[in-house]
């Protein structure tokens, strides 16, 4: 793709990103590059601003400071609009349709081939579930007929917030073997969690608190500075090293 | 605009609606059976019928496009997939027009239906063309699907979608001339008439049903209908935000 890769410029450049909501601040400020390629994981708690960063990366987060650069241009520009993918936490499908019939459309709006559908129903594991009506599948389903309307037009950047929640361990692994794959083709995910094991199958790790970010690392040189065996401890060793009394 | 997406997205309205059939049977049904009932209500007062029948013809499109526009908008709104429409390179007008198709192909056929049961069975003089009853009968229906689209930006739930019909269709049905003919209304209110769009769909059925042939009057209020319902969608369209707080 053209500019795709234009310069040196990583997929993702976020600098001084602020989001103020109803008065209150939601980022302070963040700064972080997402390198092309990679799978990168967005880990924190409930309520910590992980939607918000992500929604400031599509393009659809009023923003009050700062600058989001996506495959090297603004965030949310219209050139960007068939070249990023993007999962919101709760599913955003027709439920009074069928499973078919939602890719079927969101594939005319994106202009994807003809078989793109079927592509992604088979990566997201619902093949047979085409016909079923979305409202009467379950939660974890319904989650993933969200993502296949992602993966449609093989997108070059993925921002998929929280998308393995509430799925089995079985289901949970097959995603990752998916993102795991779409990155070897070269896509760049920014995956969102709240679950920390889900941690060392990225290939770097934001961790965020309070609208901050905490870390910006590989999982393992994460482990090394911190000195701790799992990302929970590192995590908390962070917060605890955090200056106490700092600001919220 | 383009046109693909504009009808990959009407076809995606219809077919919500295809999965709905007590939708539809309502949307179909409920005009006609609420136009008989008026018909023996006024059993004993000739005459009667053949005034409120055609204003009724104009008034039952745009309720029923307003109220299912208005719900249906906000649906996308709270189910997140306008926030993924947006992201996508969809254009506003595209999603405006999407549902302006498949909304007026339901108000062409419930106009249709409750038009041919007003002049058949239920025999109300048409003095005027009966294409121009069905063309007034859409219009009021495409205007009543762009009030609904607008009103959906500022309804956070479903129960204030539901309570912009008293809201904003009420008073234009109170001042339309259904109830008092618009001259004897107190001025102010005649004045306020003359704003409220639902009264040039009335005055428009009023005129057809009393005089013959294409009268320039008609089109003049059917180009009111028109320009209510483009301004309507343009203020619309101002309401679809792709950054939201």
């Amino acid at each position: 793709m053209m500019n795709s890769r234009a310069g040196d410029e990583p997929a993702i450049r976020v600098t001084g990103l602020t989001v103020r909501r109803g008065g209150r601040t939601v980022l302070h400020g963040l700064d972080l590059d997402v390198p092309h390629g990679s799978i990168t994981g967005l880990l924190g708690p409930s309520g910590c601003g992980k939607s918000t960063l992500l929604r400031s990366v599509v393009g659809v987060q009023r923003t009050s400071g700062g600058e989001v650069r996506v495959l090297g241009a603004p965030a949310g520009s219209a050139g960007l609009r068939h070249r990023v993918g993007y999962v919101t936490q709760a599913p955003s499908v027709y439920g009074d349709l069928t499973v078919a019939e939602n890719l079927r459309y969101f594939a005319a709006v994106l202009g994807a081939p003809a078989g793109d559908p079927a592509r992604v129903i088979a990566q997201v594991g619902l093949a047979g579930h085409e016909q079923d009506l979305t409202a009467r599948l379950s939660g974890g389903q319904r989650a993933r007929v969200s993502l296949a309307a992602a993966l449609l037009g093989a997108p070059e950047l993925l921002i998929l917030d929280e998308p393995t929640v509430g799925l089995d361990p079985v289901l949970r692994q097959d995603l990752w073997q998916l993102f795991r794959s779409l990155a070897d083709q070269g896509a760049t995910l920014l995956v969102s969690s709240h679950v920390m094991d889900e941690a060392t199958r990225c290939d770097r790790l934001l961790l965020m608190r309070d609208g901050r970010l905490l870390a910006h690392d590989t999982p393992a040189e994460l482990l090394r500075a911190t000195g701790t065996a799992d990302i929970d401890a590192a995590f908390l060793h962070l917060v605890q090293a955090e200056p106490v009394g700092s600001p919220r | 605009m383009n046109l693909r997406r504009t009808l990959a997205t009407a076809g995606r309205v219809l077919g919500q609606l295809r999965h709905d059939p007590r939708t539809i049977a309502m949307l179909l049904v409920v005009p006609c059976v609420l136009l008989t009932l008026l018909k023996y209500m006024f059993d004993g007062q000739p005459g009667a019928f053949d005034r409120i029948g055609p204003a009724l013809l104009g008034i039952f499109p745009l309720l029923v496009m307003f109220l299912v526009t208005s719900v249906a908008m906000l649906r996308e709104r709270t189910s997140g997939t306008l926030e993924r429409l947006l992201t996508m390179p969809l254009g506003r007008l595209d999603l405006l027009l999407g549902y302006g198709l498949a909304f007026g192909a339901v108000a062409l056929v419930q106009a249709a239906l409750a038009s041919a049961l007003a002049i058949g069975p239920l025999g109300v003089h048409v003095a005027g063309p009966t294409w121009l009853i069905f063309a007034v009968a859409v219009g009021d229906g495409l205007l009543g699907m762009a009030l609904g689209l607008l009103v959906s930006a500022f309804a956070a739930t479903e129960f204030q979608a539901v309570q912009f019909l008293p809201a904003v269709l009420l008073p234009q049905l109170l001042l339309c001339g259904l109830f008092v003919p618009r001259d004897s209304m107190a001025t102010a209110l005649r004045w306020a008439s003359d704003v409220l769009p639902l009264s040039y769909a009335v005055d428009a059925m009023n005129r057809l049903t009393g005089t013959p042939g294409v009268g320039g009057a008609v089109l003049a209020d059917l180009a009111v209908l028109v320009g209510a319902t483009l301004l309507a969608l343009g203020l619309g369209a101002a309401t679809l935000r792709r950054r939201t707080a």
